[in-house]
């Protein structure tokens, strides 16, 4: 069966692998990569197989143990029967029970969503990415389940796939090929919400059978809880990486800046993704120059699980979203401070600001931001002054999904760097419109297995051909160029594209955040922050 | 009374029960969390690039404002021209929008019978302006609605049997359903063409069957479509077509939904009822049987140690 065929109902199917990739199939890319041609995505090899589900797609995302016996096979699909009908009730998923009821019960299947979907069309529209694909394995397993003549009316109605280890190892892993992007539910003239659907198929294996990604779970939410940061970063190990970004900051811009921690009633709490302290210190450092030399009262919060605002529930388990997400609002409420900003990070935005708006409740309801509105001010209200022509290169923006398509915080880094960066350019389409970076909800930190060979080849895709389109007219190595992504997802997405696509050798195509540019154009600052070099 | 009469009392409190429970479901659900979709028609000023209150400075301090009338603009653009169709996927346009178009002409045709049928009860001059103008319109809409709504459930029934890419999604019943459509309004269409293209006979019918009466169709064909007419209505609403319904939640509880929750509001009373429930996941981060406010609070490893 070629890979653009496959049925809803054919997950069932008892085979090696329900589809083999093609890379060839993959969607071409515009000039100078015309000619690209991909290496296949690694096999999984056979003794993994017997271990590790891999029969979906030759790929693995969310690593499932195989059970050793039939007996324990029976029993997860027995649990996930049992996790569809806590989806459906009020006490076990109040928090998204409207919304999933609305979409798995009224799609009309018009497949509008498809061509939305960034990932099904850069796969050569293979089927099983077709976002419809999984919400309707999902809708067809429920209402045979749920419904008193299920059984009866099965064929007539679609409801007709028999649940099988096959059906729920597949769909399990098959969750975690859409990127929760929602582009397609922009798209759908009903407002049918597959990113949710997914999001929720998600939930179930996580909350009922304890299956998630490690990536997210054990070394994500768990870890951060335990130790403060999902990076492993416990309080004082912030300490040293405080300490060394003033002094990095000194020796880069002359610059002598005490980053104030735990101070009590600063008018700012900011809240970084702590990914940025690791792989990228000078996002947090300029945030640091940009703060002292506005003159804000801010400060950092050191408390547990107070330094870094991921919250990666936001992507497979509400319980676990629940317990970061509330950990974050006592580290403010403790704090007293006027408001909470949130660093270039997307779905932190997101986790604190619209779906944590009805999780921060009384006391704790302290008000959020984002940084980039706060930057809006600082810059176009000229309270801290920038010479653009120390950003005269050409510039992208990458719009991070959570922060555009779900909060509509669109205007605000345009203007800033349209004050900014004079070759400024938008990519095509942009705004609330545009294409996911491929490292959404979760993947960017999902790099085991030969799960990244997917991400970089189909799921991000797209936005490397937007990239590369967006400079056309300079694409060449002799003209340095920046993506702009104020998002550290994002950020670390496109910066595993770069290196894939060798984008940085072959371009001169460099990335960052927002932050860093705006100080590289303050005139209070040594000229040259901004360091082209490729990390 | 007649057979195809009490199937017409029957249909319309089929549909009209399943349209009213199914939005009481939905209403009737808990608050969620946050999961609106930019752009939102509401947003005054920002509504044509997708922008929201959360690009201003110090937002919770500035009035929310609501354009009412943009909302609505949207609102008459989707529900009449099916715009979301028309920009995404304009090939189904083609058939989705003639059948949508033809069933309100459809629903406006029916209410236009009950109105007619009432100015008699009313007492209005069957000769009269009142009631000429009703029986024009009521021409109008029936041929026009009718027409349309064969035309696009025939092109709809053509694309989703053509498209694989539909064709793979389509269960047996939706095919059935348009089937339906096809039936019943071509049936209709013909005999009112044929028998009573004045729709003097429908009109009687239906004083008739809103005064109680009895209502004689002597012709079998009238019947026919009446009876056909009655099922349709009352299967539409106990089918995902009557996804009418759900859109309007979709839109305004879901997609739309920006008002955010200022401390000591409406919305904080109803969250904290919510993580009064008691839930019953059963992994083992998850605390048994606890209520979202302990669990959702209380950190507990993957074997179920505090």
């Amino acid at each position: 069966m070629k890979p653009q065929e496959t049925r809803p109902k054919d997950i069932c199917l008892d085979c090696r692998q329900l589809v083999e990739l093609d890379v060839g199939d993959i969607t071409k890319l515009p000039p100078p990569y015309d000619d690209w041609v991909d290496e296949p995505i690694a096999e999984v090899p056979d003794e993994k197989r017997e271990r590790f589900e891999a029969s979906l797609d030759g790929v693995i995302g969310n690593v499932i143990p195989v059970p050793g016996t039939e007996e324990e096979k029976q029993a997860l699909v027995e649990k996930f029967l049992v996790g569809i009908d806590k989806l459906f009730s009020k006490e076990d998923n109040w928090t998204f029970l409207q919304p999933f009821l609305l979409s798995i019960e009224n799609c009309v299947k018009c497949n509008t969503c498809a061509d939305a979907c960034p990932i099904f069309e850069a796969s050569g529209r293979v089927e099983i990415y077709r976002p419809l694909f999984r919400a309707d394995v999902l809708r067809r397993i429920a209402n045979r389940k749920r419904s008193k003549l299920g059984a009866l009316t099965g064929r007539l109605t679609g409801a007709d796939i028999p649940v099988t280890w096959e059906t729920v190892a597949r769909l399990a892993d098959l969750a975690y090929r859409c990127t929760l992007c929602r582009r397609c539910a922009q798209d759908c003239p009903m407002g049918i919400d597959n990113g949710l659907i997914a999001r929720e198929i998600r939930k179930l294996f996580s909350q009922e059978l304890g299956i998630h990604p490690e990536e997210l779970h054990g070394a994500g939410t768990m870890k951060q809880l335990h130790v403060g940061s999902s990076t492993g970063m416990n309080p004082m190990a912030l300490a040293d990486i405080l300490e060394f970004a003033e002094e990095d900051i000194e020796e880069r811009t002359g610059l002598n800046i005490k980053i104030p921690v735990d101070k009590a009633g600063a008018d700012i709490l900011i809240m970084h993704n702590a990914g940025e302290f690791l792989s990228w210190p000078e996002n947090l450092q300029a945030f640091a120059i940009m703060f002292e030399l506005a003159g804000l009262s801010w400060t950092i919060a050191s408390d547990l699980v107070g330094y870094d605002s991921v919250n990666y529930g936001l992507f497979y388990d509400d319980i676990q979203y629940s317990r970061v997400t509330l950990k974050h609002a006592e580290v403010a409420r403790k704090l007293g401070v006027k408001k909470v900003v949130m660093g270039e990070c997307g779905h932190a935005h997101k986790a604190f600001m619209a779906t944590g708006d009805r999780m921060w409740l009384g006391e704790s309801n302290i008000p959020r931001e984002s940084c980039l509105t706060l930057m809006e001010d600082l810059v176009c209200n000229e309270k801290i002054m920038v010479d653009p022509s120390r950003n005269d290169f050409p510039v992208t923006l990458h719009d991070p999904c959570n922060i555009t398509r779900s909060m509509g915080i669109v205007m605000p880094q345009r203007k800033v760097l349209k004050k900014i960066a004079p070759q400024f350019r938008e990519m095509t389409p942009h705004g609330v419109h545009n294409y996911c970076c491929g490292g959404g909800s979760g993947f960017a930190i999902m790099q085991s297995n030969n799960f990244p060979d997917w991400r970089m080849r189909i799921a991000g895709r797209k936005k490397f051909a937007q990239i590369i389109s967006a400079f056309d007219d300079c694409i060449g190595p002799e003209t340095n160029k920046y993506v702009c992504a104020p998002c550290s997802n994002c950020k670390g997405q496109i910066r595993d594209l770069l290196t894939y696509y060798e984008a940085w050798d072959r371009c001169r195509i460099l990335y960052g955040g927002l932050v860093e540019l705006v100080v590289n154009a303050m005139v209070d600052v040594k000229e040259g922050f901004l360091e082209w070099d490729f990390h | 009374m007649e057979f195809w009469q009490i199937l017409t009392y029957a249909g319309a409190a089929v549909a009209l029960g399943a349209i009213v429970l199914r939005a009481v479901r939905y209403a009737g659900t808990p608050i969620h969390l946050r999961w609106e979709l930019y752009p939102v028609a509401h947003e005054k000023g920002r509504a044509d690039y997708g922008g929201s209150i959360f690009e201003e400075l110090d937002w919770w301090t500035k009035p929310r404002q609501v354009d009412h009338l943009n909302e609505l603009k949207e609102m008459a653009e989707e529900i009449l021209f099916l715009k979301g169709v028309y920009l995404h996927n304009r090939k189904l346009w083609v058939f989705s929008f003639p059948f949508h178009f033809g069933l309100y002409l459809v629903t406006a045709w029916l209410a236009l019978l009950v109105v007619a049928a009432t100015g008699r009860v009313a007492g209005a001059d069957p000769g009269g302006g009142f009631i000429s103008a009703c029986m024009l319109a009521i021409q109008v809409t029936g041929y026009a609605g009718l027409a349309l709504v064969l035309t696009g459930s025939i092109g709809l029934l053509f694309r989703r049997m053509s498209n694989p890419d539909i064709r793979r999604y389509s269960a047996p019943v939706e095919f059935i359903n348009l089937a339906f459509f096809i039936v019943t309004t071509g049936v209709a269409l013909v005999v009112q063409a044929m028998y009573d293209p004045a729709f003097k006979g429908l009109t009687d019918y239906m004083y008739s069957t809103i005064t109680f009466n009895q209502a004689v169709l002597p012709d079998m064909w009238m019947r026919t479509e009446v009876v056909l007419g009655s099922l349709l209505v009352a299967y539409i609403p106990l089918t995902r077509m009557a996804h009418f319904v759900a859109k309007y939640f979709l839109y305004h509880d879901v997609r739309w939904a920006d008002e955010p929750n200022p401390r000591g509001g409406k919305i904080e009373g109803r969250i904290k009822q919510a993580f009064g429930y008691r839930m019953d996941w059963d992994a083992g981060h998850i605390q048994k049987n606890g209520t979202w406010a302990e669990v959702g609070t209380e950190v507990i490893d993957d074997e179920g140690e505090k």
